[in-house]
């Protein structure tokens, strides 16, 4: 397929649904997919909820969460740094985005299971993320969409606002495409070295990219060259602290380090930076993510005692252990009597609840930074220590767009035949923080919204 | 108790989703190892026997091959499980009946049939053996009633002690502190064991062939499974009909016995049969290679005891009859002597894993952690 009516760039959430729904409108879609098929989906494998707005409760989230409530999340994620004309349109379209996942024969886990954490706000894939993709790509083989694997777009040409030529990389080696419409949907470029060194210099080498390998930003890049309206911050990037000893890509959802409230964090040089009691809603993985990013080598230990390892949640690698704090400072090749002085400050500076108030307000007196919460002293034997990294999983820096997807230019309006949807223009709504679920939702919600545009215009 | 590589990569794999947790829907194996995170030996044999196969973990997980992790739960509980047999075997010196599978069951079945239809080739005159016979009694003319309830009775007892010295000692070992039966953890763990709840898969079905869901596994293991207790139903029938009644058999075609076996064969000759099927129509992949020619050895075994059964039903009158009857008779005391030492036993040890399950369950009423709330965030 040379020319196919609809070009579809990626192989994740948003490049599925934009083939299914292009299909769907009666358009000829080939889909190519960077990865191979064992590895194909974007971040999507690494994914497990949706965040839907609904009035009602329903069989897989609790409750309601109305329009006003997810705009206010957004709002308060993001400080404000989101289209609100999108942000809206995102919103209102996320309501039925169950019935058409479930018409294309995904299934979501129901929570009168028992096993899920209640949620009013998202919506959990039974068996996760990769479960979806398998049941969309089957769906997408079955109406016809042709997918090819291992067959990265390169290049895109663009001229007077129109693409007319599609570079890809394939088995058989470089072709040329020429599509009546395209829909990029390959998203950002975190896992692009490169890219990370031209703007985070040297602290990219301590970066580990949680997810797949082959989000390259090449697309995004040659069309950012060629006039696309750039959006969100290019140093933006989600960080989250993961294990330091995590392969260098693709660690997914494993390698985050959960339990900092239970312990102290020090850097390389064994030294305290930053209050671990304070934030114990789930924001602190991405807190503790870009505070490692500004550390010496990128790199934290959270340091526990024998009653921060029993509570530690099981984690994919077990964490460094010793007797003393000394031998403990020996493996992780730090100066034992600054890490002891770091745990003997801190030990000094804790002191109790008051009288009645809850129990996990232990906290420290005259100690800089100050643990404020859950200080509980660190002097039960083993002491165990768990190294730390900045995980990187998206970068914020996008696509702009208009209500249809369709790319937006900087000389004015918006190319003809030219779409995004997912990642790739995902910082027009999240320009910086983040919402539990909103990158599935926004791969949903977009891609329909790209492959029907992109599907009438092709068809005329 | 030895660890193995089997139970190595078991420990890996679970260690891996324990913090995972994406598959919790599919099943009871992913939370029952969360409440077990130090995954000892013990542990992994009761969530190898927890784990029914029904493979949807293996195409769920972004951890799968090729992944670096390699990430394959169904394979890794698989060989898990068949160490648990091993492990837990009686007495001890027959557990190698599990490690040389592949051959010693086939072998133990071709035996049994060996020695019943051998033995009735040079006990009976063979003009005797190929008469016709008809009327009430006719079966006892050629093998004596009271040989065939030995023939019945002596391994079936030995099995029966033997899987039940099997399921104390397993119980004994995943329970230690063993808390009390309760009705609640009984009545739950007896319906999950009758109505396969872990083979749908949360809903959808399994992924039997490949990565597509499918409901076809679980009916025809319901098919063998309930053939299999027709056939037993009709074997009890027979014998109150016999003694309460004094009718000798064969039984006419409309009788209860003669109508529970007749179903209860065609419903295990078919459902093996597609079970061989599936089987073999399946990926390879999250399946143990090594216990494929076992799985097939018993599925053909079963299937000859209830098409010799079906067979003797229809050629009971003819010249025939009595050859029929010494290779079903054998094939059915194959079958016994094989119950604790092959797949089969697989029954005992899934029901006392559910029952087990179903305990913890009962124990621990389900609270929402805090720290499964904030994983709904990434």
């Amino acid at each position: 397929m040379q020319r196919p009516d609809v070009l579809v760039i990626g192989g994740g959430t948003a490049a599925l649904c934009a083939a299914i729904s292009a299909r769907r409108t009666g358009a000829q879609v080939l889909l190519i997919e960077q990865a191979p098929s064992g590895l194909r989906g974007g971040n999507t494998r690494h994914s497990r909820n949706l965040r839907v707005m609904h009035e009602e409760p329903t069989a897989f989230s609790s409750d309601t969460y109305p329009e006003d409530d997810f705009w206010r999340d957004l709002w308060s994620a993001t400080g404000g740094a989101t289209d609100p004309g999108l942000a809206r349109l995102l919103i209102r379209r996320s309501s039925d985005v169950t019935d058409w996942l479930a018409d294309a024969g995904v299934h979501l886990q129901p929570t009168a299971g028992g096993v899920l954490p209640a949620s009013r706000k998202t919506a959990f894939f039974l068996g996760g993320g990769k479960t979806m993709l398998n049941a969309l790509y089957a769906r997408a083989g079955r109406l016809g969409v042709a997918i090819r694997y291992g067959c990265a777009a390169r290049e895109l040409l663009l001229q007077n606002a129109r693409v007319e030529q599609v570079k890809i990389q394939a088995e058989g080696g470089p072709q040329t495409l020429r599509p009546l419409t395209t829909v990029a949907c390959c998203g950002g470029a975190q896992a692009n070295r490169q890219w990370l060194r031209t703007q985070w210099g040297e602290a990219a080498e301590g970066f580990i990219n949680r997810g797949t390998p082959f989000a390259t930003g090449e697309v995004l890049a040659s069309l950012l060259q060629q006039g696309a309206v750039a959006v969100g911050d290019p140093r933006g990037a989600y960080l989250v602290a993961v294990d330091a000893r995590s392969p260098a890509d693709d660690g997914g959802i494993v390698t985050r380090v959960r339990c900092m409230p239970a312990g102290i964090v020090v850097d390389v040089e064994g030294r305290r930076f930053h209050d671990e009691g304070v934030d114990t809603a789930s924001t602190r993985y991405s807190a503790w993510g870009g505070l490692l990013a500004d550390r010496p080598r990128q790199t934290g230990y959270l340091i526990l005692d024998a009653r921060g390892l029993r509570a530690a949640p099981p984690s994919l690698y077990p964490p460094l252990t010793a007797r003393t704090l000394a031998d403990l400072a020996a493996q992780l090749e730090m100066d034992p009597d600054r890490l002891q002085a770091s745990v003997a400050t801190y030990n000094a500076a804790v002191r109790p609840p008051a009288e009645g108030a809850d129990p996990a307000d232990w906290h420290t007196i005259g100690l800089h930074p100050p643990k404020s919460r859950h200080a509980l002293t660190l002097i039960e034997p083993p002491f165990g220590a768990y190294p730390m990294r900045p995980g990187i999983t998206f970068t914020y820096q996008g696509i702009g767009v208009d209500a249809q997807a369709r790319v937006r230019i900087q000389a004015g309006g918006s190319a003809e035949n030219l779409f995004a949807a997912g990642m790739i223009m995902a910082p027009n709504i999240i320009g910086r923080g983040y919402l539990s679920g909103l990158a599935i939702t926004i791969g949903i919600v977009f891609g329909r919204i790209a492959g029907e545009e992109a599907a009438r215009h092709a068809l005329g | 108790m030895r660890s193995d590589e089997a139970l190595t990569e078991a420990r890996c794999a679970l260690g891996i989703c324990n913090a995972c947790g994406y598959c919790n829907g599919f099943c009871d194996v992913f939370e029952a190892a969360k409440r077990r995170p130090v995954l000892t030996d013990t542990d992994l044999y009761q969530l190898a026997n927890l784990c029914h196969h029904c493979r949807n973990c293996l195409y769920a997980c972004q951890y799968a091959p090729p992944h670096p992790f390699a990430v394959n739960v169904p394979r890794a509980l698989a060989r898990a499980r068949w160490r648990s047999y091993e492990a837990y075997a009686w007495p001890d010196s027959l557990a190698l009946l599990f490690r040389r599978n592949v051959l010693a069951a086939p072998l133990v079945a071709l035996a049994a049939l060996v020695a019943v239809v051998g033995g009735l080739l040079i006990a009976v005159p063979v003009e005797q053996l190929f008469a016709r016979y008809q009327g009430p009694g006719a079966f006892y003319r050629v093998v004596p009633l009271e040989i065939m309830i030995l023939l019945g009775a002596l391994p079936l007892g030995w099995s029966l002690i033997a899987m039940t010295i099997g399921l104390y000692r397993f119980w004994q070992a995943t329970r230690p502190g063993s808390a009390s039966l309760s009705v609640d953890a009984l009545a739950a763990g007896l319906r999950d064991t009758l109505v396969l709840r872990n083979l749908h898969g949360g809903g959808p079905g399994c992924n039997d062939l490949d990565e597509r869901f499918s409901h076809a596994r679980r009916w025809l293991h319901h098919g063998l499974f309930y053939g299999f207790l027709l056939c037993l139903a009709a074997t009890v029938a027979a014998s109150l009909y016999h003694h309460l009644l004094g009718l000798e058999a064969p039984y006419p075609l409309l009788s209860p016995p003669v109508l529970l076996g007749t179903v209860g064969g065609l419903a295990m000759a078919v459902s093996t049969a597609g079970l061989a099927y599936v089987k073999w129509r399946a990926d390879p992949e999250p399946t143990a290679a090594e216990t494929l020619g076992a799985d097939y050895g018993l599925l053909a075994l079963l299937f000859l005891v209830a098409v010799t059964g079906l067979v003797l039903l229809g050629w009971r009158a003819s010249a025939a009859m009595g050859l029929l009857l010494a290779v079903h008779l054998g094939s059915v005391l194959g079958l016994f002597l094989l119950l604790p030492y092959s797949k089969l036993v697989h029954a005992v040890y899934r029901f006392a894993a559910l029952l087990g399950d179903a305990l913890d369950r009962h124990r621990e009423p389900r609270s929402i952690s805090a720290d499964q709330a904030e994983r709904e965030r990434t």
